[in-house]
């Protein structure tokens, strides 16, 4: 594994990129214009992730789950606070990490499994590349459709070759913004069961955000809601719950049911009519 | 999973095209487009021999017909094609690898946007055929000069075409590629210049087209060969029939390059698109 060549930062760690890392906001907050044009979307956000949890994102419409996201890729810098992975800060585009967006974003003049290897970390041999590329098609169950271009699939098979090529580089940390969104309802439930089954399979830290509330309580260890106080212009961190038991769940529990509602109301939503 | 291999059948890029329509069909299309230029011949060929038109104004077919066998088998001809093609091919072959390295460059980078836009961008401004006195005046009425004046007209066409097309490369693509790491010489190799490949195929017909242009521009001004010569040198003798073999072959030459670029762009549009 060389991703870590480029970082020389990082070589002095020399831990294998699959193993979990924690991730640490410190203080993040994040605005976005220069002047009046000014705004505040995100602020003082402390929070530690631990290595090997799946940590996910809640809230509203526009609040900023996918801004923070891109604050630990690296491809966003945020304003004020730093973000660490595995103690050291994020500066830069992180090889630890690896995204899977809110669209797929494939190249659409290549086919799903040349997109799918556009995730290896720079440096994997061919052979052990074509190797994991064919293992997460099976994976993902588009190995039927290797050779197909991004156009001539559908979107929930997009979203599952997106997935595909953020395992692809065995990250650290793996970053999924609604990786699920595009989805009917049936894949959807596949699709969490494969994410359950990828992570104990090869164990990372899992941000993911989504609007699904059931889904979060599916999935998570812990749930993060982000929202607004009352007359803030900025969101911040405004719950963390832990969800007990050990996945998979059982959807219809009682205690679920009950975090269910009252997640729906700190979004705002009234579950009685739900 | 197998219900969605079968959704994935049904999908519009998968589905099964019905070929039977003529306009599907490439000898539906060939004959479609050959059906123009030949009721413009039975046309041409009416008007002349039931005297609609003067001959003084329009020659007969059979007329310019015989002007190209004369002129063949007097060896001029071939060297007016020659010399004619040659220039074109020249030309644009400098003005698209030129256009093709500056567009590139300045579409990529915003130093060299900075430095270089407004310069290209009033330099473009100037009608192109300004540039001749002073062409004639540096270059002399040699190859040097109309060859110059083609490299200009196929520069433009190829190097705005790439230099938008690179700014508008999906800026999420980008930012997706970075974030697998990519940056500098394979960011480009693997995002930009695939995206632009498409548009550069365009910028490249239409620069093909300027060149045409810009050659016969060339040879009516100063010349002694070529298809613009041609039609100067038979517009003073009276050669009306040479005057139309030359309209002729413009249009032949012009359409059989177009073509080639054409079969280039499609294959490279399968590739890339
Ligand atoms: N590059 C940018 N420039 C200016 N404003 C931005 C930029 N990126 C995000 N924003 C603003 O930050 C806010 C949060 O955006 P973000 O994409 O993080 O929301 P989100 O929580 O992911 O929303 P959604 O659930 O709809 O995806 C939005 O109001 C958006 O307008
Ligand atoms: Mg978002």
């Amino acid at each position: 594994m060389t991703s870590t060549l480029d970082r020389p930062a990082f070589t002095a760690s020399t831990k294998p990129a699959n193993s979990s890392l924690s991730v640490t906001f410190f203080g993040v907050g994040r605005s976005f214009g220069t002047g009046k044009e000014n705004r505040q979307v995100l602020r003082d956000v402390d929070l530690v992730v631990n290595p090997g949890e799946v940590l996910v994102i809640l809230g509203p419409s526009g609040c900023g789950k996918s801004t923070l996201l891109r604050a630990v890729s690296g491809l966003d810098a945020p304003s004020t606070g730093r973000v660490l992975i595995d103690g050291t800060a994020v500066d830069g585009v992180d090889p630890r990490c690896a995204v899977a967006f809110q669209e797929p974003r494939l190249l659409p003049w290549q086919s799903v499994e040349r997109n799918v290897a556009l995730g290896l970390p720079q440096g994997t041999s061919v052979k052990e590349g074509s190797a994991r590329v064919a293992e997460l098609l099976r994976l993902v169950e588009l190995d039927g459709h290797s050779g197909l271009r991004p156009r001539e699939i559908s979107g929930g098979m997009a979203q599952r070759t997106s997935l595909a090529r953020a395992l692809a580089r065995r990250p650290g940390v793996l970053l999924l913004d609604e990786p699920f969104g595009a989805l009917d309802a049936l894949t959807r439930l596949k699709m969490q069961d494969l994410l359950l089954d990828i992570h104990s399979a090869y164990p990372t830290t899992v941000l993911l955000v989504t609007h699904d509330v059931d889904e979060a309580l599916q999935l998570a260890d812990r749930i993060l809601v982000l929202g607004r106080e009352s007359g803030e212009e900025a969101a911040t961190v405004s719950r963390i719950l832990a969800v007990p038991g050990t996945r998979p769940r059982n959807r219809n529990s009682e205690e679920l049911g009950q975090m269910r509602s009252s997640l729906l109301a700190s979004l705002g939503v009234d579950s009685g009519r739900h | 999973m197998s219900s969605l291999t079968d959704l994935a059948n049904i999908l519009p890029g998968n589905a099964v095209q019905p070929r039977n329509h003529p306009l599907e069909t490439r000898w539906g299309r060939g004959l479609l487009g050959a059906l123009v230029p030949l009721v413009l011949l039975v046309l041409w060929q009416a008007a002349t021999a039931f005297g609609w038109v003067s001959t003084s104004q329009l020659p007969t077919p059979e007329s310019v017909f015989s002007a190209a066998v004369q002129l063949l088998e007097g060896g001029t001809l071939a060297q007016h094609i020659a010399i004619s093609t040659q220039r074109v091919l020249i030309g644009f072959a400098i003005g698209a690898i030129l256009g093709l390295v500056v567009g590139a460059l300045v579409g990529l980078s915003e130093l060299a946007d900075a430095l270089l836009g407004p310069f290209i961008g009033a330099i473009r401004a100037v009608p192109s055929l300004a540039w001749v006195p002073l062409l004639i005046l540096w270059l002399k009425i040699g190859e040097d000069s109309k060859v110059t004046l083609i490299v200009i007209g196929a520069f433009f066409p190829v190097f705005t075409t790439v230099y938008l097309a690179l700014r508008h490369v999906d800026k999420n693509l980008i930012e997706a590629a970075r974030a697998f790491g990519l940056k500098g010489t394979r960011l480009l190799t693997t995002i930009q210049l695939p995206a632009v490949v498409p548009a550069v195929f365009s910028g490249l017909r239409l620069a093909l087209a300027q060149s045409w242009l810009f050659l016969v521009a060339a040879e009516l001004i100063a010349s002694s060969m070529g298809l613009g010569f041609l039609l100067m040198d038979s517009q003073n003798n009276g050669r009306i029939d040479r005057l139309f073999l030359a309209i002729i072959l413009l249009a032949l030459l012009g359409k059989i390059t177009d073509a080639l670029l054409g079969f280039a762009e499609r294959k490279a549009i399968k590739r890339w698109a």
